[in-house]
């Protein structure tokens, strides 16, 4: 008699198929909408999604890391604010070069995760807390050093410049893509293969799966996940510098409600909540899909208002097939 | 950085010197004294068991040993020095690993991640050498003759393959002291012997073994020596050669136990209060239909994985059916969710006791009115805490629960007294037909017979039971009749009167010939 060994796994339920009907729903969306209006597919509008995406995008690189470990970051949308606060600082008031600039505005992102890292890991604070309480620390912080108003680049044109600028309308006429976008999809690939070839990723999917379990076996679950929540800072710190690049000035009042588009890419694109399971590639298709529906409902004249219904309307239909799809098992 | 730590006088070494001397451990956790006066020793190249009832302390003594607690007091020695293990990792740098009885499994990564976690072959510093984990998780495989593929994820494998993979890893760290608790419970016989192989073959290179388990006969078939403890005490280590099962058991618990065949009711019912017909559910239940007497105790044998529990669940509510048709007492209903199964007076004891029977943070009492809670409300919802109070301490004096009060944190209890909670949950929610799956897993031998005893009560009084267990001893004893199953299907029924353990692992293995079934007695 053969004992069995393996259960069996249908294809409808393999991590793959997530992926695939997540850029089905991508390129549906943009078969509705190109044949709702004329002016979707025209060039700017394109360079207008990817523009809007990469901020959020890179935010939710690193949210993804950190749902990842069965964790949550509700700090991310306002540290990126002190980011980019700092970095005008650094530039403006300090006046010291570009370069130093955007190092501080990463490196106090990093900061930020590893103050969450500590709370959680050390003080055993539930992540849903502790970032709660460091969103509103960073909140206040930039309002703070930024002395309530906004920090204006208009001396160092080259910020706004190289970010906004177009490398690769340099190299092709007529294609005109910003730099910006660039840096998100060098980001989202070094975050694929941090996630998928070091061991920092694996701990994540550790941790997420059974942090116990990897603490029996003898892995360091604290400074593992105080690394994970500072990476996370880090692309925090990243976002806070596009975005201050993107405007010319740090803009304090800002930062608050991003880290719910941030959350909201990385659900859709497949990663659960409850921790073990997520892809780069999954986050980026999500935050395209909600960038896209802002931007298609946009062109079509549907008001403000009613955008969000349907964005949320489309974040529960999203997690909600994903929990149909898996109940397949 | 944790290595042994030398204290003030080194110990002069010996020409045996044992591998591991734990002397006057004391360990309490909050409202617990968990051991007091905790001693044990372990000679290289010997398989030494460690035996007590739930409670007793020696998986918190071994756990100590392997870094997952401190020890409040007390010393222990590593090939004769002191020594302070002050984690899982500093233990397994000495030397030391252990298989838990719950599996410590990542169930999203797969087997080759999950044996090398913490430790993993790296390219370059930061960089996984995913190549290298999986080549060197197959050589570990293939070294224990298991058919599995590294890369699968852990999910998609049965317990009983998640149970060998544990082992696997523990069995990698070439450990000098290797530590199993309850190793056996999930495994087939093919793969008991299996186990028994390599841990023969561990002995042979000097490896220490300590081998926590409650199966008396496979502790008499492979154990060098048995250290007995009770009530987090050190009682007695004996040579296993020469001692009776009885002295065995009077010193775990203190007392004597009824070890006989207990009557089993003869009157029984003509009434059926349970049938099932011709029940479908894919390749996991094929085509199953029994009858269940008022009064009688049903057994359902068979190998882990032959679709009992399936059944139990379906019967239940828990799971769907494709196809099939339920009578409770005659008539015919429908089972869509475990509501509907207490509605029809069903309830299911389920396997998993911490996961699916008991809300583990929550109290005695809680947990006893759990699914009755609508018999003790009031105005709006308001729920009666008098007579909550009043019911919890019928049961737990009924039933004989060991507890200090019916506020005790249901975690708290011992796995026997546990289970007993959970019966107590089923009685007070009136239900007639009762299935256990697995009743004294993982519970004690003096634990067990109260059980039993229990179950004999229940259906004198006129409940009906079906319980499933895959100790064959316990389902010859207990069953008025029982049924076995394999692969899904329904392959044999006996009467107790003409079963015997040859004819039901025929049945559970259904084959023709009769397999020799020595890891059972």
């Amino acid at each position: 008699m053969e004992t069995q060994v393996v259960k069996r796994r249908s294809l409808v339920n393999s991590d793959a198929m997530q992926r695939i009907l997540a850029f089905g729903a991508l390129i549906g969306l943009f078969i509705v909408f190109s044949l709702a209006s004329p002016n979707f597919l025209q060039f700017d509008n394109i360079t207008g999604i990817l523009l809007a995406t990469a901020v959020n995008g890179v935010l939710a690189l690193g949210v993804t890391f950190i749902i990842i470990t069965g964790g949550i970051d509700l700090s991310v949308g306002t540290v990126m604010t002190l980011s980019a606060v700092m970095t005008g600082i650094c530039v403006t008031v300090w006046r010291l070069p570009v370069p130093l600039g955007v190092l501080a505005g990463m490196v106090t992102g990093v900061l930020a995760g590893i103050v969450n890292g500590i709370l959680i890991a050390r003080m055993k604070i539930p992540p849903f807390i502790a970032t709660l309480g460091v969103l509103y620390v960073a909140k206040g912080l930039a309002l703070v050093l930024s002395g309530l108003k906004p920090i204006y680049f208009n001396d160092t044109p080259l910020f706004n410049q190289v970010v906004m600028g177009s490398l690769v309308g340099a190299l092709i006429p007529g294609f005109d893509i910003p730099n910006m976008v660039l840096i998100f999809f060098v980001a989202a690939i070094v975050a694929s293969l941090i996630l998928t070839k070091t061991v920092l990723g694996r701990y994540a999917f550790a941790l997420g799966s059974n942090e116990e379990a990897t603490r029996l076996s003898g892995v360091n679950v604290n400074a593992w996940k105080i690394g994970i929540y500072a990476l996370g800072g880090l692309f925090s710190g990243l976002a806070g510098v596009l975005i201050a690049a993107r405007l010319n000035s740090a803009q304090p009042a800002l930062g608050q409600g991003y880290e719910l588009d941030a959350i909201a890419a990385a659900v859709i694109g497949g990663t659960s909540l409850s921790g073990g399971e997520g892809t780069i590639l999954g986050t980026v298709i999500g935050a395209f899909i909600i960038s896209t529906l802002t931007n298609g409902l946009r062109i079509m004249s549907v008001p403000q208002e009613w955008q969000t219904v349907i964005t949320g309307a489309i974040v529960i239909l999203a997690v909600y097939l994903d929990i149909l799809r898996r109940r397949q098992s | 950085m944790e290595t042994p730590t030398p204290n003030a006088m080194p110990v002069p070494t010996l020409a045996a010197t044992p591998l591991v001397v734990m002397e006057g451990i004391e360990k309490s956790f909050p409202g617990v004294h968990a051991i007091s006066q905790g001693n044990f020793d372990l000679r290289p190249g010997e398989v030494h068991a460690l035996l007590g009832e739930n409670g007793a302390g020696k998986s918190t003594l071994m756990k100590i040993l392997a870094g997952v607690y401190t020890a409040d007091a007390g010393r222990i020695l590593y090939k004769g020095q002191p020594v302070t293990i002050t984690s899982p990792r500093a233990a397994q740098q000495l030397g030391i690993s252990i298989i838990h009885q719950e599996l410590n499994l990542m169930p999203h990564l797969s087997l080759a991640q999950n044996v090398f976690i913490g430790r993993e072959p790296r390219k370059n510093g930061f960089i996984l050498d995913e190549k290298a984990i999986n080549a060197q998780t197959q050589a570990l495989f293939d070294r224990l003759n298991l058919k599995l593929d590294p890369r699968t994820r852990v999910t998609d494998l049965t317990v009983a393959s998640q149970q060998m993979v544990e082992i696997t890893k523990a069995l990698s760290f070439d450990a000098e002291v290797l530590i199993m608790d309850e190793p056996t419970a999930a495994l087939t016989e093919a793969e008991i012997n299996e186990l028994f192989r390599i841990i023969a073959q561990l002995r042979a290179k000097g490896v220490g073994i300590v081998y926590i388990s409650h199966r008396l006969e496979e502790i008499k078939r492979i154990c060098d020596r048995i250290t007995v403890m009770r009530d987090g005490r050190f009682i007695d280590t004996v040579q296993t050669a020469g001692v009776t099962m009885d002295r065995i058991i009077n010193m775990m618990v203190g007392r004597t136990i009824f070890e006989g065949a207990p009557e089993l009711p003869e009157v029984r019912s003509p009434d059926v209060v349970l049938e099932a017909r011709g029940l479908n559910r894919g390749r996991a239940i094929r085509d199953v239909s029994f009858t269940l007497n008022r009064g009688e105790i049903l057994g359902f044998a068979g190998l882990v994985g032959a679709g009992r529990t399936e059944v139990a669940r379906a019967v239940f509510g828990a799971d769907p059916l494709e196809s099939g048709e339920i009578y409770v007492q005659g008539k015919r209903v429908e089972t869509h969710s475990p509501q509907d199964g207490v509605r029809h007076g069903i309830a299911y004891l389920s396997e998993d006791r911490k996961r699916y029977g008991l809300a583990l943070g929550m109290d005695v009492e809680t947990n006893i009115v759990l699914a009755a809670f609508q018999k003790f409300l009031g105005l709006l919802g308001w729920v009666d805490n008098a007579r909550t109070n009043k019911t919890a301490q019928q049961y737990t004096q009924a039933l004989a629960i060991k507890t200090p009060s019916t506020r005790q944190k249901v975690k708290n209890l011992s796995g026997g007294n546990q289970q007993k909670v959970i019966i107590a949950k089923w009685l007070a929610a009136d239900t007639e037909i009762l299935i256990f799956d697995e009743p004294t897993r993982g519970i004690d031998v003096g634990a067990k017979s109260e059980i039993y005893r229990l179950l004999n009560s229940l259906a004198q009084q006129g409940k009906s039971i079906i319980m499933i267990s895959s100790e064959l001893p316990e389902v010859l004893r207990m069953s008025h009749r029982i049924i076995v199953m394999c692969e899904g299907r329904i392959t044999g029924e006996l009467d107790s009167r003409e079963a015997t353990q040859e004819k039901i692992i025929t049945f559970a293995t259904a084959r023709g010939d009769v397999t020799a079934a020595p890891a059972f007695q």
